[in-house]
């Protein structure tokens, strides 16, 4: 197969349709409004006429005489009995009748001004684009609609009256399609740009239709139901409805009927041929279909999201595609990704025959479609298509030949593109090597989870198979998990260690952690490709055993030559001296997905590839240090000593004294309103205030006393959970706030019927005292379901805004690139930055931007 | 060696100045290369990974939650909110503030940076006075002011008389001991227009400058500071005890008006990255800096919707596809429009490469060079 690119579209030209291009293009005239006669065979001279494609299997197109899918469809053409005006070009028609003369069709303007006006219209659009000069023509158009008396043959214009939708009145006479197409006729080319119609785009009659072209069949495929019975389009309907009308004109036209029913079925066809554009003019009632349902016509197929331009041409359908569940695997490498062997035998990659892979290709052919791995088709040197079936297995084997494709199975080492939506970022799409593994869900490292967004919830994800050998090559270079590590929202690795992976890494670097050669070798050996004589000396030999800690372990991990000094979450010093870990713990801060500062150095000094060894590393180091350990977090982690529930108490107790003093300063008028604010905001944002900071003293009480535990050392480490976190649970939950205030409303003058009238007080505006663990009162808990159900709603309503503000923003600069020069230009080649960011670095390459920090050492 | 270098000058000479030779060419060097590998990439879509670093983080905005840190600090519209504002390019933000900073010796006095907040602050009409009524008997207006705000804004009865006479020269104003005001028209008017008198006299600007409703002094590190809901930057910036190089607008556009486009252009990249700073998130300058360039690039701001940024774009099916696609092609009929393909989004419809990244560059066989090269080969094996 030859896929070379051999012809492109340069460009693309808009322009008005001339009716002898209708014409042209039409390859039939329709005439009949029937479909189909008894045989359910199309009609000669109907909408569904086999001359203007064909949809039916088994017929062909007698234009091109190509069967279904190959032919693409003709134009029909209708011949209107009498010209209907183009109703989305009725603004352009009445800018046309107003500011022209009524005899001599010229623009209402003299040629001297309008010599100005040109020179005008030159420099416009020489400075600013020609944006700008239609909207200065707008201006012009304004000044010639006033003129009574046209300067160029003296003759009075008489007012013309525009009706919406597609009437025009002349101080009392109606202008029909017919007089207006004569008026535009008149209008010389010279006068047609300062009306707002480039002269090279066509002729302003066009703009009354003749003629109308017919949708090939292809564009309005009918469909046949179950039953039997063919169900129309709505296209074939509308344009069904049109033909009946003008035979009906054209029959009492040549009858010489009376002007009144002529008339009447005039504006029939013109209400017709208007819906058949668009279906939501404010003046026109919808057309319908049987069941009311309004017809869904032209411009209703454009339009909005689910219309052809953002559903079939931004956005397009694709093949080798799959979606199904993900799930964890700790085991799978951060570029991989695992794909059940159900889907790998349905997806495949066309691999081209050569004189050296050739065996290697037989083999799969001769697995066929059903064993894996196998193939399911081969395409022949002309292009054929040939199904891989148990019959024609030996034909096939028989003539493969290099120049063939062999349409194989996926197989380990094939590369892929994963995606979970919402696709926000460019890493929610990277390129994964593929692992074929048996059951049927999506396997994927857990450190990825992250620039995803994902979680093993029920999550779907989908995956990609890139067609070609370029595309493939792009994939597992530019897309590849390990090339995207660093994000460039920011420049740090947004691919890290999670959860318990911290967990664990951080309790084995924490001071005074001893571990037997056992424990030591079982660790390092769960990590895979271990040595044992890379182990160092130990630290401590007692008893005769040979200990070492727990830095030591993790350094084994490190390269020689790193040195790196850096602070961890808890302002410790973090040291690492020739690839020795010698001071501080690893944190969140050190190796955590979207902070780790070691990663990025990492990254930075060695380069993806070890990046993600090294991360794969410390990931199963940690989680396997935790399940050697033992990890796990009781409710008990959470209690207080007695003393410290009495300690918080007496704190929530002051602070509600507090409280109700400042509201006995408010209702004796004692207080003083901050500037700008009224009394009782001012109380508002005093009450919160004393509240605030009792909840934010309670919870480093808290933190401060409790001792440590599971549930102490994930938040310390950054693995999860903060200190407020732990302050909800075993004190007090505070504050519940709707729409960013306490809680007012509810019932009057009061938030429950629990409460007095007018109580300001705390418990009475939605305070909880109590902490998750201790229980909240109905009271609290019904506040606290309030708080909950307001933010539900804020993410609800933050969703789609945010959406459609990302939409704006990428619309807006999706043709920014770098270029050549280090310049950022537009699709038109406009320079926005001189040099990208004002220095060239590029954020992903860099330390957030900045590039080097030796002035330090 | 100093010519390969491709760091800046100053750099250069910088670390020429704080090192040995030695020592200072090994820095260099080192910085050099790790210049040369920081280096962006030519064709990188620069622009869409700007549109999502500033796109994401706005799922983790809130929406409407205000925070309850600063005891009396204004309230400024925040978040998303505030995000969405900024890329509207909307002509005034739903609540605008200046940041008023403060020359040498006033700052650091209570007494004078309070006397400077007074002076400020507009006081109308319709804030000194206690009631106001038409008295369609005498045919006249009556209002009483309040002598108690009177005093609270250190403003005379005297004061007020001659900027009411200023104003009403076309009627006979008078103004009582007791603070009552009769406004009495000298020619026969409607009594349509004895109601507007009305209006128009509670809108009277007594002092201060027009646009500042309040105003609140706030002790910072460096001395005080004037924070004011509304905003002029135009007579703030005038005045002699303002800082003028520090104070700023969150009005962009009277940012541009008073400023000029590249101070509109620091001020939306401020405003976007205290907006996403409150929030606790973390982007990159390059990308905002980008979108601000966008936004101001024909020297006027331009919003990030269909009537500003996206209007602009050359291409007719790249603007088709973003919103109201029809009226685009319909235009682009009437004026012979040529789409050149040059976009991205216009290439992926018509399903041909995109001009960004791997798409700029081509790979062409040279199969000419191939022949001889082949032919050569099975000469050499004829041999």
């Amino acid at each position: 197969m030859n896929d070379l690119v051999k012809e492109k579209i340069g460009s693309i030209e808009f322009r008005l349709m001339s009716p002898k291009m209708i014409q042209k293009m039409g390859v039939v005239k329709i005439t009949t409004p029937e479909l189909y006669d008894i045989d359910s065979y199309p009609v000669d001279g109907g909408l569904m006429d086999l001359r203007m494609g064909v949809v039916d299997p088994g017929l062909r197109c007698r234009t091109c005489g190509s069967k279904v899918k190959e032919c693409l469809g003709h134009f029909g053409v209708i011949e209107l009995a009498r010209p209907v005006i183009h109703i989305k070009y009725i603004n352009w028609i009445n800018n046309f009748l107003t500011s022209t003369c009524r005899k001599c069709g010229r623009i209402l303007l003299s040629d001297e001004v309008l010599r100005k006006y040109d020179e005008k219209l030159k420099n416009i659009s020489l400075q600013k684009g020609d944006i700008d000069k239609w909207a200065f023509i707008k201006e012009i158009i304004k000044k010639a609609k006033n003129v009574k008396k046209c300067p160029h043959c003296e003759e009075e214009q008489l007012k013309i009256k525009f009706d919406k939708p597609s009437f025009f009145n002349e101080e009392g006479t109606r202008l029909t399609p017919i007089d207006i197409r004569e008026r535009l006729e008149r209008i010389p080319d010279n006068d047609l740009e300062y009306l707002g119609l480039n002269p090279e785009a066509g002729r302003p009659e066009w703009m009354i239709l003749t003629l109308l072209p017919v949708p090939p069949v292809t564009a309005r495929p009918s469909i046949t139901l179950e039953t039997g019975a063919k169900s129309e389009d709505d296209l074939t309907h509308k344009l069904g409805d049109i033909v009946r009308t003008n035979q009906r004109l054209y029959e009492n036209l040549n009858a010489g009927a009376p002007e009144i029913i002529i008339e009447d079925l005039w504006d029939l066809l013109q209400y017709h041929v208007t819906t058949f554009f668009t279906n939501n003019i404010n003046q026109i009632p919808p057309a319908r279909h049987r069941s009311g349902r309004p017809l869904k016509t032209l411009e209703e197929r454009i339009k909005s999201k689910e219309g052809r331009f953002r559903k079939n041409l931004a956005g397009k359908r694709v093949d080798f595609s799959a979606r199904t569940v993900i799930s964890p695997d700790p085991r799978i490498k951060i570029n991989e990704v695992g794909i059940p062997i159900l889907m790998a035998m349905d997806l495949t990659f066309p691999e081209t025959v050569t004189e050296w892979n050739i065996k290697w290709l037989k083999k799969f052919v001769e697995n066929g479609p059903k064993k894996y791995p196998g193939a399911n088709y081969v395409i022949t040197k002309e292009g054929k298509r040939k199904k891989i079936t148990d019959e024609t297995k030996e034909v096939v084997l028989k003539e493969l030949a290099p120049g063939y494709i062999v349409e194989r199975h996926l197989i380990n080492g094939d590369w892929a593109i994963f995606n979970r939506q919402p696709s926000l970022h460019k890493m929610s799409m990277m390129g994964h090597k593929v692992k074929i593994l048996p059951y049927k869900t999506f396997r994927l490292n857990l450190c990825v989870t992250r620039p995803y967004n994902a979680d093993f919830d029920g999550d779907e994800m989908n995956l990609h198979i890139p067609q070609n050998d370029e595309a493939r090559s792009e994939v597992e270079v530019l897309m590849n998990v390990i090339n995207n590590m660093i994000t460039p929202r920011y420049g740090l690795p947004i691919i890290g260690a999670i959860q318990d992976q911290i967990t664990g890494n951080y309790l084995l670097t924490k001071n005074e952690v001893y571990l037997e050669k056992k424990e030591a070798i079982n660790l390092l050996s769960s990590l895979g490709g271990f040595n044992i004589e890379s182990l160092p000396k130990p630290k401590k030999i007692r008893d005769g055993k040979e200990f070492w800690t727990g830095k030591q372990i993790f350094s084994i991990l490190l390269p020689k030559d790193l040195n790196f000094e850096t602070i961890n979450k808890s302002d410790e010093k973090v040291v690492i001296k020739k690839g020795e870990l010698v001071e501080g713990t690893i944190d969140a801060k050190i190796i955590g997905a979207g902070k780790g500062i070691l990663l990025q150095e990492f990254y930075t000094k060695y380069g993806p590839e070890k990046t993600s060894q090294f991360l794969q590393a410390i990931s199963l180091l940690g989680i396997n240090y935790l399940a050697q350990r033992g990890f796990s977090v009781y409710i008990s982690d959470t209690d207080l000593s007695q003393e410290l529930v009495k300690k918080i108490k007496q704190r929530l107790e002051e602070a509600e004294n507090q409280a109700y003093e400042v509201i006995a300063k408010y209702k004796s008028n004692n207080m003083e309103a901050y500037p700008g604010r009224t009394l009782r905001e001012t109380l508002e944002v005093k009450i919160m205030d004393i509240l605030n900071r009792a909840r934010n003293e309670i919870s480093n009480i808290v933190e401060k006393n409790l001792k440590e535990n599971p549930t102490i050392v994930m938040a310390e480490s950054g693995a999860r959970g903060s200190a407020l976190n732990l302050a909800l649970i075993a004190a007090t939950v505070g504050q519940q706030a709707l729409r960013g205030t306490r809680i007012n409303k509810g019932y009057k003058k009061r938030a429950l019927p629990h409460f007095e009238k007018e109580d300001l007080g705390p418990m009475a505006r939605g305070f909880v005292k109590h902490g998750y663990k201790g229980g909240l009162n109905a009271t609290e808990f019904f506040f606290h379901a309030m708080a909950g159900r307001d933010s539900m709603m804020d993410t609800g309503m933050r969703t789609p805004k945010s959406g459609y503000l990302q939409r704006r923003l990428v619309n807006a600069m999706l043709d920014l690139k770098v270029w050549k020069d280090g310049s950022v230009r537009n699709a038109s080649g406009q320079i926005v930055q001189f040099e990208y960011g004002d220095d060239k670095v590029d954020v992903t390459k860099s330390k957030g931007g900045k590039i080097y920090e030796g002035d330090k050492k | 060696m100093s010519e390969d270098l491709i760091i800046p000058k100053i750099i250069i000479n910088e670390i020429n100045k704080k090192y040995s030779s030695s020592e200072a060419k090994k820095i260099l060097k080192e910085l050099n290369e790790s210049y040369e590998k920081a280096k962006i990439t030519p064709g990188e879509a620069i622009g869409v990974i700007a549109a999502q670093s500033l796109g994401e983080p706005g799922t983790q905005m809130t929406l409407n939650t205000k925070h309850f840190a600063g005891v009396a600090e204004m309230s400024v519209t925040q978040g998303l909110p505030r995000l969405i504002e900024i890329f509207d390019a909307k002509k005034e933000p739903s609540t605008p503030t200046m940041t008023i900073f403060l020359k040498e010796p006033y700052r650091d006095d209570e007494e004078a940076v309070k006397k400077i907040a007074a002076k400020i602050l507009e006081i109308k009409f319709e804030d000194i006075m206690e009631s106001i009524t038409v008295n369609l008997l005498d045919f006249r207006i009556e209002a009483q002011i309040s002598m108690e705000s009177l005093e609270n804004y250190a403003l005379t009865l005297e004061d007020v008389e001659k900027t009411l006479k200023n104003i009403f020269s076309e009627e006979d104003v008078k103004v009582l001991k007791k603070g009552l005001v009769k406004i009495t028209p000298k020619k026969e008017i409607e009594v349509i227009d004895l109601y507007k008198l009305k209006t128009k006299l509670k809108d009277i600007h007594i002092r201060g400058i027009k646009g500042i409703t309040q105003v609140l002094p706030i002790k910072k590190t460096r001395g005080w500071i004037i924070q004011t809901a509304g905003t002029n930057l135009k007579k703030i910036l005038l005045m002699e005890e303002v800082d003028p190089t520090k104070t700023i607008s969150n009005n962009i556009f009277e940012v541009a008006s008073v400023l000029g486009i590249e101070a509109a252009r620091n001020a939306i990249i401020r405003e976007i990255i205290l907006t996403l700073k409150d929030q606790g998130l973390n982007v990159n300058l390059r990308h905002i800096m980008l979108i601000a360039d966008t936004m101001t690039l024909e020297g006027m701001i331009r919003g990030v919707t269909r009537y500003g940024v996206s209007k602009k774009q050359e291409s007719v099916l790249a603007r088709a596809s973003f919103e109201v696609p029809l009226k685009h092609l319909y235009n682009a009929a009437t004026r012979k429009e040529k789409d050149e393909l040059k976009g991205v989004i216009e290439n992926i419809m018509i399903n041909q490469t995109v001009p960004v990244g791997t798409g700029i560059v081509k790979l062409v066989v040279n199969e000419a060079e191939n022949n001889k090269k082949t032919i050569k080969d099975k000469k050499k094996k004829g041999e």
